[in-house]
């Protein structure tokens, strides 16, 4: 009970942050979801880089480590490489956004093609992207908040209750909030995290390299990538989709809406890199569990990180990593609602009626915020995917948009907004797909040498995604030369009242 | 694109393309299998890599 209570403190603060946080503002759609773009490099270092600490990694990644070994190397690596892209993509993406004054990810599609139809298309994939990664966040606090409690509060019913909190969150404090709680779950996080990989490794046994050495020789395949399935290549697709998906999100892509000034960006692009290097602790915990807390088989992998944090601290510690797990959970998912919410209002609603009103607009992104949480209970509690097969669906999907995105830059635009729409949806059904039929490369192409049939089904949809998108876009421009030219620097009026 | 630009590619293919060739325990460096090692060196050079992009790109002169 004494590791509830902890927890229970730990959320206080996070809607006690959130409510100072709106204090003094006017909480119109451009300050509730992108800040009134005034943040400096620290808040959007937080927003961006702390973006890795979800519970995706506090549990994910310390349950793949202890689940499926050296495959979980991939979450080190992928938004390392995010961050090089980072240092060119997201200046050009914030100047744009800047000029233009857009709010959501899908107003930029909106403006660069001209066509609020393609921000719809947008806004859909990623609202349904996010779903899964919205999923995964409340399956972790289902997680934390019942093995917390020694079981007392059933994973559902911690499930529902962290679902209203969250909703309460984003509802009062917008992205304010979730700036200020960044803070205050990165460095919980970044002290819980390094007290678990160099005290857990030490005391069973020595130290980590004894550790290795313990779990090489108990498991003798679990610490390199094996000759099929996850093997090499799969790692080297899984970790490119992933490095070009870091910034496709919708709630990653509008966040750097919210940078003074472009700079910020470039300055990131050399310290997150470090950030990234904290996963090894969390690695060293899953391997350590590995033999302390044997046995956990499929998604109840996720569970080794709390599984022996109870067999090894006092209750009180345990409250601390639950609430630091509890933060986790909090901020990205309260990000994951506000931007959905959004995009949902902003580029789907107001394609139906135009004329709607920027205040009613706020309104309505509001009031869809627990709509969208309840959708993704529904889906918590009926789906059993571990955590990181969760994201690795959700980032197939939304890395669809980035063939369209990388188009727009083009100095000559080339691609046509029905070339852009056609890629989009090729590219997202090949995902939707395979997925829903449990398909890989191997078992559909069963001839193709090991390292072709072992690729991400992602980078084969991405392929397709980007040669429909050409076709396409060669036969649209012959029958309608008027997109040959570069798009529109500015878009034309009727576009304009689509995005505000 | 300015030439210094190119320094970005390197880290692509030292993590993407040096894991086929590091994919190994042995030898233990910093207590670390082989493998997860070559990657976390890599993390490290693409934050060095970024920096001498920065301070050489005239864009941040």
């Amino acid at each position: 009970m004494i590791a509830l209570s902890v927890i229970f403190a730990f959320l206080l603060a996070a809607l006690g942050l959130g409510l100072r946080a709106r204090r003094g503002r006017d909480m119109d759609l451009e300050q509730w979801s992108v800040g009134g773009r005034g943040f400096g490099t620290v808040f959007v270092f937080l927003l961006l880089a702390g973006e890795i600490y979800t519970t995706f990694t506090f549990l994910g990644a310390s349950g793949w480590a202890y689940g499926k070994g050296a495959p979980a190397y991939y979450i080190l690596c992928y938004a390392s490489l995010a961050y090089v892209l980072s240092y060119w993509l997201l200046p050009a993406v914030w100047r744009y956004a800047k000029q233009h004054r857009l709010i959501s990810q899908s107003d930029f599609f909106v403006a660069k093609f001209n066509s609020p139809l393609l921000g719809a298309l947008v806004a859909l994939v990623g609202v349904v992207a996010m779903v899964p990664y919205l999923v995964l966040q409340l399956k972790g606090l289902g997680i934390i908040v019942s093995i917390s409690s020694d079981g007392r509060i059933s994973s559902h019913w911690a499930i529902v209750i962290g679902t209203v909190a969250l909703t309460l969150y984003v509802t009062i404090s917008g992205i304010h909030g979730s700036a200020w709680t960044s803070v205050l779950k990165d460095v919980v996080i970044l002290a819980i995290v390094l007290i678990l990989g160099i005290y857990l490794p030490m005391h069973y046994f020595g130290g980590v390299g004894e550790m290795f050495h313990a779990v090489d020789k108990a498991h003798p395949q679990l610490l390199t990538l094996p000759s099929s399935g996850m093997s090499t290549s799969w790692f080297a697709s899984t970790v490119l989709l992933s490095a070009v998906g870091f910034y496709m999100w919708p709630h990653n892509f509008s966040a750097s809406y919210s940078a003074q000034n472009e700079r910020v960006f470039r300055r990131n692009a050399i310290l997150m890199p470090l950030y990234q290097l904290i996963l090894l602790f969390v690695f060293f915990v899953g391997f350590t569990a590995v033999l302390v807390v044997p046995g956990l088989k499929g998604a109840d992998a996720d569970l080794s990180l709390l599984r022996i944090t109870t067999a090894t601290f006092p209750s009180w510690f345990v409250g601390i990593v639950g609430g630091a797990g509890m933060l986790t959970a909090l901020v990205p998912g309260s990000l994951l609602l506000m931007t959905s919410a959004t995009c949902l209002a902003k580029n789907v609603y107001r394609l139906a009626r135009p004329h709607t009103s920027e205040k009613h607009i706020a309104r309505l992104a509001q009031l869809l915020v627990p709509a969208l949480a309840l959708i993704s209970l529904y889906f918590t509690f009926n789906g059993g995917s571990s955590i990181v097969s969760l994201l690795l669906m959700g980032y197939a999907l939304v890395t669809q948009l980035f063939p369209a995105l990388l188009a727009s830059f083009a100095p000559r635009q080339f691609v046509t907004k029905e070339g852009a729409a056609a890629g989009i949806i090729a590219g997202v059904t090949t995902v939707a797909v395979v997925t829903l039929s449990g398909a890989t490369v191997g078992s559909l192409l069963p001839g193709l040498p090991q390292a072709v049939k072992d690729l991400n089904v992602g980078i084969i949809a991405l392929v397709l995604n980007t040669v429909v998108m050409v076709a396409t876009s060669a036969v649209t421009r012959t029958a309608n030369p008027a997109p040959v030219t570069t798009a529109p620097l500015r878009p034309e009026p009727e576009a304009t009242a689509g995005t505000g | 694109m300015k030439p210094i630009h190119l320094l970005g590619a390197i880290p692509f293919l030292g993590i993407l393309g040096g894991i086929f060739f590091a994919n190994r325990v042995t030898p233990y460096v910093l207590g670390m299998p082989f493998n997860l090692f070559w990657l976390v060196m890599w993390v490290v050079l693409i934050s060095a890599t970024m920096a001498v992009i920065y301070r050489l790109d005239p864009a941040n002169r």
